[in-house]
């Protein structure tokens, strides 16, 4: 018998009858998550139902020394969820209760598998949202959001997850639940939590802040002849002292197959479109429309088009929306990337994605996020031509030099994962590595939350070194304050 | 062991060839006078001057403008007073990706100066003049904006932070949209300095508004003694939630109560376009008697200053409770407070006179309606001695096994600011 064996029969014993499955034919269907490169089917799947039984897996897990994942809707972009094949993977799909709404207070408490856009649905008739919205906003779930700090279109004004969370309750990898707030003094110890991957524990219960819908909200598409048009407009416009709640940027390539996929009827001719949403306050949102108009047509945008209705806006957003999807019209293949550089290095990172294209003879759709300079470059390939796979994927990692040559990140939104610990290294140096390994052995000093993630090269936690070992027992137990 | 040999660890300080001196009246850390003064100048010396107490063990405690030094609990030892005084470079503003980077000990209000000059701020309020970056970030502390813009954990972006080996380490960088490793940023805000010496930080900017206006009211006025409290609190749900969750999006909603039986003043701050078209409408809300200016009432953005300061961190509804309870706690204990803050956002400043004995009661009486019937905290930020020993200072920190845990990590040998804060971390 395996130890993993060993284990699932504990699990079995702990859970209620169907939240085990070790079905090989089930099993298979949680082998990746929206990154379908990497594959691994997880050893034994687990459905649990509440934050005790959270607990009880995980502690079992360090009982048998077996690691674990834990999962939400499995649409995450960079493997982050990627199951161990000699390890459990923790499902929180079946944990979907909204379990409060505050209005008064701005916030609601939710289950980790409660999907992003339930939460918006359950407060937009009492004209309250929850800001952040990534493109799989109505399948991901707020647990994997926690998980990768998920950010979307509009997170230019309103930040990202971790600015939107306000406490959580989590299962520590020692399997203890712990309470995170904002209201705690000391170490932000929430925000240190979000965006960590799943490698420091499983959220189990969220408390998300809720933002007041907008009074008006205004979106237009400019069409321009080339992306450096368009990349002066974006300049002029944050120079000129607006923040939109989204500006976002297409390429020819990336409108072709939109066009292919969709049929989003975007302006014919356009080497580029510019989509910039404004919203607030009406005085507001009507007084830097007039700005941003202009500011296009400056920058020489030969047509404007401006949302009049929800319809409409819809349908500027649909091309945009579609992009990675439809990129499969016109390309067997694609790798997605996610880097992010400052946003006046934006002509010359585009340039330079230009050079690579000549030089390997791959082709690469650009779609970003421009206002705040992440690319999400989409490499072309034919997997049935010998050798271009590995080109493309050349293409990809030279981009992300050419990220961090231009003082950028590997990733703005879809996470490190398994897919880019390999690059890490790149842009953080061994000691800051090390550092950031301290916060995980704090956490999980046995390495077996989500391990293989983030970090390239597995560490052990060993001791804590020095004299001390371990607080007073009545300080631990948090009756006694050392002075 | 204790390293009680000066001249060792005097001489290994100087070895450094960081400027360094003996410390002197004024150096105190919340009481605590350290031996020793360095004043590094860039990540590489802080390293260097760690690194030497690491060898001899000696323990340091960072300071930047030194305003909050006597704030938190005092350091268990403190053999070295490291000033950052001499790191008040802006490192690099790069206004057009509305981004700065800037050295621990450039003031907020030098910042601001600079980044002004290209029409840009760091959208934070800071309501202790002097106040330098790095001391921001390891107390937390913030002001009116928080209600729109967060705190300083929401702007902070990058980091660099030297440990108590002596290893730099920087996490971030200088985009806004970066999920690659750990966030250091976000432990080391409200750190104390017990985790690592912060030596430079990069924060988001935004566009300085292209207009602000204050909209204040005067509410609450005394009628009859069995009124006031009550006036205090049917007025918030009455006023300020119309306010709140109007799409007006006000940027701070604020309230001084400079006496618990006196009036209560509100004022409102609406910022950017149209403002005063905005305010003219909250004033709608707020009251015909409500007053709309472009400069501030005279108390925003300043923390009370009495014999103790507080702060009461709730969830917004619960403030209508709050209030009257903290007018309790203030006629049994026989304290005096003056309370200030940010009502939207739950975050109360409350300034004491009284006697120590009378503030501890205070404070233990406002912990035990806060932590037993609204979740919320009551930390005391400043107070005498006494004060402090009585009453305690953290109250309820829920998660302290885990931030034990993380300091044994970062500083296995307790050097960095050891005790200042809860639990002996």
């Amino acid at each position: 018998m395996t130890e993993l064996e060993r284990l699932t029969a504990r699990l079995t014993a702990a859970l209620p009858p169907d939240a085990v499955i070790t079905d090989p034919v089930r099993l298979r269907t949680y082998e990746c998550d929206g990154l379908t490169v990497h594959r691994a089917t997880p050893g034994v799947v687990v459905l649990p139902e509440t934050a005790e039984q959270v607990a009880a897996v995980v502690r079992l897990c360090g009982d048998h020394g077996v690691p674990f994942v834990a999962r939400g809707s499995g649409t995450g972009l960079s493997g982050g969820a990627l199951p161990r094949t000699d390890g459990v993977l923790i499902v929180t799909s079946r944990m979907r209760r909204i379990i409060e709404i505050d209005i008064p207070n701005r916030r609601a408490v939710v289950e980790p598998g409660v999907t992003n856009l339930a939460i918006t649905e359950a407060v937009r008739d009492r004209g309250y949202y929850y800001a952040p919205d990534p493109s799989s906003q109505q399948v991901c779930s707020i647990g994997g959001n926690v998980a990768e700090n998920s950010g979307g279109a509009h997170c230019l004004k309103y930040g990202f997850t971790v600015n939107h969370v306000l406490a959580a309750e989590i299962v520590t990898p020692d399997g203890e639940i712990v309470e995170l707030s904002a209201h705690d003094p000391g170490y932000d110890l929430l925000g240190a939590f979000i965006g960590s991957e799943g490698t420091l524990g499983i959220a189990t219960k969220i408390t998300v802040r809720l933002s007041r819908a907008p009074e008006a909200v205004t979106t237009l598409l400019a069409a321009f002849t080339g992306i450096e048009a368009g990349g002066q407009a974006v300049s002029a416009i944050i120079a000129a002292g607006v923040v939109p709640a989204a500006i976002e940027m297409m390429d020819a390539l990336a409108i072709e197959a939109a066009e292919a996929a969709v049929h989003c009827r975007y302006p014919a001719g356009a080497g580029a479109v510019l989509i910039v949403e404004l919203d607030g306050p009406r005085a507001e949102v009507e007084h830097e429309f007039a700005a941003v108009e202009r500011i296009c047509r400056d920058s020489g945008a030969f047509e404007i088009r401006v949302a009049a209705s929800a319809e409409e806006r819809a349908a500027i957003w649909k091309g945009r929306k579609s992009a990675f999807a439809a990129v499969g019209r016109i390309s067997p293949a694609y790798i997605v990337q996610d880097g992010v550089v400052p946003r006046t290095a934006l002509p010359r990172v585009l340039a330079g994605i230009d050079r690579l294209q000549e030089e390997y003879g791959i082709r690469v759709a650009n779609v970003f996020h421009a206002g705040d300079g992440n690319l999400h470059p989409l490499v072309l390939f034919d997997d049935a031509v010998p050798g271009e796979a590995e080109r493309a994927e050349d293409v990809s990692g030279r981009i992300l030099d050419l990220c961090i040559e231009h003082g950028g990140s590997i990733t703005g939104e879809h996470g490190v994962g398994v897919d880019k610990a390999r690059y890490m290294p790149r842009m953080f140096t061994g000691d800051d590595l090390d550092t950031m390994q301290l916060v995980r052995c704090a956490f999980d000093p046995r390495g077996l939350a989500n391990p293989g993630k983030v970090f390239p090269t597995p560490r052990l936690c060993g001791e804590v070194p020095g004299v001390r070992k371990g607080a007073h027992p009545l300080v631990e137990a948090g009756i006694a304050e050392q002075f | 062991m204790h390293n009680q040999d000066m001249p060792d660890g005097w001489d290994a300080l100087k070895g450094t060839g960081v400027a360094v001196r003996t410390a002197g009246d004024g150096d105190e850390v919340a009481g605590v006078r350290p031996r020793w003064v360095a004043l590094p100048e860039s990540a590489g010396e802080i390293a260097a001057v760690m690194r030497a107490c690491a060898a001899h063990d000696l323990a340091a405690v960072p300071t930047g403008g030194g305003t909050k030094l006597h704030w938190g609990a005092p350091p268990t030892r403190c053999d070295v007073l490291v000033d950052l005084c001499c790191m008040n470079r802006v490192i690099e503003h790069a206004a057009g990706d509305l981004v700065v980077r800037a050295q621990a000990g450039v003031t907020v209000e030098a910042l601001a100066g600079v980044l002004a000059a290209e029409g840009q701020e760091l959208a934070l309020d800071v309501p202790v003049p002097g106040t330098t970056v790095g001391g921001l970030l390891a107390t937390g502390i913030a002001g009116p904006r928080r209600f729109r813009r967060g705190t300083a954990r929401d702007l902070l972006i990058g980091v660099t932070v030297v440990l108590a080996d002596g290893t730099i380490a920087k996490s971030g960088g200088k985009v806004v949209k970066n999920v690659a490793g750990y966030d250091l940023g976000k432990l080391l805000t409200g750190s104390y300095g017990t985790l690592g010496i912060i030596a430079d930080a990069t924060f988001r900017l935004h566009p300085l508004p292209a207009a602000r206006v204050w909209v204040t009211t005067t509410v609450a006025r005394p009628v009859t003694e069995t009124e006031r409290a009550p006036a205090v609190a049917g007025f918030l749900p009455a006023t300020v939630a119309p306010v709140t969750e109007s799409p007006l999006e006000p940027s701070a909603v604020e309230i001084d109560w400079p006496d618990v039986d006196g009036p209560c003043t509100l004022a409102v701050l609406v910022e950017g376009a149209a403002a005063a078209e905005r305010a003219k409408t909250l004033r709608e809300l707020t009251g015909e008697a409500a007053e709309v200016t472009e400069e501030p009432p005279p108390w925003w953005n300043r923390l009370p200053d009495d014999d103790a300061l507080l702060e009461l961190r709730a969830c917004p509804a619960a403030l209508a409770r709050v209030l009257p309870a903290l007018r309790e706690a203030a006629h049994a204990s026989g304290a005096r407070p003056a309370i200030r803050g940010s009502l939207a956002a739950g975050t109360l400043h409350i300034g004491l006179r009284g006697r120590p004995g009378q503030i501890a009661d205070f404070v233990g009486l406002a912990r035990d309606h806060a932590e037993g019937t609204y979740d919320g905290r009551v930390i005391v930020l400043a107070a005498p001695e006494e004060t402090a020993r009585r009453a305690g200072i953290w109250g309820r920190v829920g998660a302290l096994p885990l931030m034990r845990r993380v300091k044994e990590r970062f500083d296995p040998d307790h050097r960095l600011s050891p005790g200042r804060l809860a639990g002996g971390v």
